[in-house]
């Protein structure tokens, strides 16, 4: 690291400018949460609000500390984290698994064009009744309706990344006498590597859909259960909870993912 | 030796059919540089996709000594998330010949034509002639007998152009390679080449080939010729422009 004297005044100014800017915006980030929080907690303090309705901070954090107190709060959450993750993964490989086998052949991306157009639109918890019939009600009836909500994007963003890698480095691979194989290795993996970055930030966000739309439809436990139980009996402050965990989970799975691309796009 | 004997070439889309090349002839001597010109779109590409076998002819032949070739493309086409030296060791893989020795030969290659501080470099720190310099030297890897090369300075600005030209042909002759260029710039063709070939408008077919003696072999000298202008004009009006 240079040292600030080894640089122009202007230079100077200039750093301590963006310098600034990036506090301002982390200062504000804090801000809003703290203000928000703040009104909420006073609000349901002085009654403004009803917080038997609306909850508030700390009876959240008192509903937390009492599911950890009684040994089921990372009970919930293990769940759920294994449902959404296991069916983000299974979601992941055989989307890109599809995704290969349709680039590599033209005739079978055509055929299959329609099926995948119509089940990418479908709405996934249309399907619920079935997966419980067909899966049964256990957590693979859960990873399945999360597989299914975010395999379809996989494919068409895989495929799309795929059919986009540059023109001329295809014919540079074919010139070479290059089989399918070498040119998928050597070329089409490592070209759509920003495809699969990406896909994987969108893949991870649906598959939370699909794992809590799964434990809305049938759950024994998780956070969806909690959120859905919580709902039925009118415990708003379960409700609060959940969903707060839930918000951390989602922003640690989405971090991991940023620090991933951080790590190759170096 | 490249030898195209009365080769036609038509092509199929659902719009209908479309004759490429009619009836081309002529020869490539080995060690020659031959560029073939003609107005744009007039199956240039094609003829070099035939040279290579990517294509077969219609009709007609295509003889080619048993050697490999190499292509150059219109872009450099380097890999970005492989190093100067990963991109140069491409086709060593591609053909499975990735050896140690012919790793080192390729190496040597580069060093050879001032890649050496570039090695480990990633082709995005090179320059657009320095990038071309380096899918010559990738080219040349694979050690073919005859390379290919496709309007391979058309994506450079003039002045890298000129000198990306006198670089990859002082390469090439000094590697003693047999090239066949297809370009629809007049005045490259008649720097580069021992011969050049006059294609007309689509289908093509030969107008005329021109032998090119003048200037020595070295494309500075050549511009500065007097023949060079008369034979800049001389295939103006075979192209018809």
């Amino acid at each position: 690291m240079k040292k600030n004297t080894d640089f122009s005044r202007e230079h100077i100014a200039y750093l301590k400018k963006v310098r600034n800017k990036k506090i301002i915006i982390n200062v504000s980030r804090c801000m809003i949460l703290i203000l928000i929080l703040g009104f909420w907690e006073l609000f349901a303090q002085l009654k403004i609000i009803d917080p038997f309705i609306t909850s508030s901070p700390s009876r959240v954090m008192k509903t937390c500390a009492s599911l950890y107190a009684d040994g089921t709060l990372f009970h919930h959450i293990g769940i759920t984290l294994m449902e959404t993750f296991l069916g983000f993964l299974i979601a992941v490989v055989l989307g890109y698994a599809i995704a290969v086998a349709l680039w590599a052949s033209d005739t079978l991306r055509k055929v299959l064009e329609p099926y995948i157009v119509v089940l990418n639109s479908l709405p996934k918890i249309a399907l619920g009744p079935l997966i419980i019939i067909w899966i049964g009600t256990g957590y693979d009836a859960i990873i399945f309706m999360t597989v299914l909500v975010s395999i379809i994007v996989c494919i068409m963003n895989m495929l799309s990344g795929f059919i986009a890698v540059d023109k001329t480095k295809l014919l540079l691979m074919k010139s070479m006498g290059a089989s399918k194989l070498t040119t998928l290795r050597k070329l089409i993996i490592p070209a759509s590597l920003p495809t699969l970055i990406n896909t994987l930030k969108v893949a991870v966000g649906l598959a939370w859909i699909g794992s809590i739309m799964g434990e809305y439809i049938v759950s024994k436990a998780g956070l969806g259960y909690l959120i859905v139980y919580g709902g039925q009996v009118f415990k708003l402050d379960l409700v609060m909870a959940a969903t707060f965990i839930l918000c951390l989970l989602a922003g640690g799975m989405y971090g991991i993912i940023a620090l991933v691309e951080k790590r190759i796009s170096k | 030796m490249l030898e195209f004997k009365n080769v036609s070439y038509t092509y199929h889309t659902k719009a209908g059919e479309t004759t490429a090349v009619d009836k081309l002839n002529f020869t490539v001597e080995n060690g020659e540089f031959v560029s073939v010109i003609g107005p744009s779109g007039c199956g240039k590409t094609t003829i070099l996709s035939l040279a290579a076998g990517l294509l077969a002819p219609s009709s007609g032949e295509v003889l080619r000594g048993n050697g490999e070739f190499g292509y150059m493309l219109q872009r450099d086409a380097l890999f970005p998330w492989r190093t100067v030296e990963g991109n140069i060791f491409l086709p060593l893989e591609v053909k499975k010949r990735n050896t140690p020795e012919k790793r080192e030969k390729a190496v040597e290659l580069a060093v050879k034509y001032g890649l050496k501080d570039f090695l480990k470099k990633t082709p995005k720190e090179l320059s657009g002639g320095m990038r071309q310099r380096v899918a010559l030297i990738r080219t040349l890897a694979a050690e073919p007998e005859i390379l290919l090369l496709d309007e391979p300075f058309s994506a450079l600005d003039y002045q890298t152009r000129l000198e990306v030209c006198d670089d990859v042909q002082g390469i090439i002759k000094s590697e003693k390679k047999t090239a066949l260029l297809v370009t629809h710039d007049i005045s490259e063709a008649i720097a580069l080449s021992d011969k050049v070939v006059v294609l007309s408008k689509r289908p093509a077919t030969v107008i005329a080939v021109h032998p090119i003696d003048f200037g020595g072999n070295v494309p500075k000298n050549r511009r500065e010729c007097g023949e060079f202008a008369q034979t800049f004009e001389i295939l103006r009006k075979e192209l018809g422009i």
